[in-house]
């Protein structure tokens, strides 16, 4: 299990107070269609999703990363049981979804970058060291009721 | 995988920028390394990894050099990055997963710095290029 420390979870609240979730959200999963557009195998019905500007723009996009964001927001209310608090979306994600965990550390990875690039220098080495232990967490945790 | 057009049009005019922080970036993407994956140090023992200590300015200078000379032969990375790809085979032997991890933090080291530019377009050629010169890095490796 994954153990925070107090300066870990400083670290990580603090930073997620200045976060607007829906924004960063659609950010996220925007990203991470771009970026690596095999990822957009889970989502053929979400329209327009043929050139970078059209996925960044399409509100199906914006409102699922809404979605999985907000989800995020609640784990970091439960750091201290990460896969208690995502075991029925593990389920989810493996037995109706049918989505490779290795997409949950892909969009981990892309929340950081975004959060690097909105909080520039106040996102030193640290804070993002923090945030990786957490999404690594996250993923595991969504990944734990595979079978 | 290799880089369209535009990806090496959209490398090229951010390297501009990059580089007259090239040394800053080098360091700190070093920095990021080691504080979000304390198991890359021990490919450095022989090293002071305090952040600023000489040695991490010499070396992440050192790895942001290597990557603009992959930058000025974006046609022929393979060639351009030749001997670090014989270094890392037979000396280094640096663990392939460690280029990704390295990759990464570049990666935030740069949005963090640059996050106008940043764009999707860009973060997907700079994620590309990092690829590649991570390939041909690990090509020689067996």
């Amino acid at each position: 299990m994954v153990h925070f420390s107090a300066e870990e979870k400083a670290a990580i609240t603090g930073l997620w107070g200045k976060v607007h979730v829906e924004e960063a959200g659609g950010e996220a999963l925007g990203r991470l269609l771009v970026v690596y557009p095999w990822t957009q195998r889970f989502f053929d019905n979400f329209g327009n999703l043929s050139s970078a500007s059209a996925i960044m723009g399409n509100p199906k996009v914006k409102a699922h990363g809404k979605k999985v964001l907000t989800s995020f927001g609640e784990a970091i209310k439960n750091m201290d049981n990460l896969k208690g608090s995502f075991a029925k979306l593990s389920e989810l994600h493996c037995d109706k979804l049918h989505v490779d965990p290795e997409n949950f550390r892909l969009l981990g990875n892309v929340l950081v970058i975004i959060l690097a690039s909105h909080f520039g220098k106040e996102f030193t080495p640290e804070v993002q060291a923090a945030w990786q232990k957490l999404v690594a967490g996250v993923a595991t945790a969504l990944a734990h009721k595979y079978h | 995988m290799s880089l369209t057009k535009a990806e090496r049009t959209v490398i090229l005019s951010m390297w501009d920028k990059i580089s007259t922080q090239a040394d800053a970036i080098g360091t700190q993407a070093l920095e990021r390394l080691f504080a979000s994956y304390p198991q890359t140090k021990t490919y450095f023992p022989h090293f002071d990894l305090h952040p600023g200590s000489a040695h991490m300015r010499v070396h992440g200078a050192k790895v942001v050099a290597a990557l603009g000379e992959a930058v000025k032969s974006i046609d022929n990375i393979g060639g351009a990055l030749a001997k670090l790809s014989e270094l890392h085979a037979y000396i280094l032997r640096v663990d392939p997963v460690n280029f990704k991890l390295l990759s990464h933090c570049l990666l935030v080291t740069v949005a963090s710095h640059f996050p106008a530019d940043f764009t999707a377009d860009a973060h997907t050629a700079w994620d590309k290029f990092l690829s590649i010169v991570s390939c041909v890095l690990t090509e020689k490796y067996r």
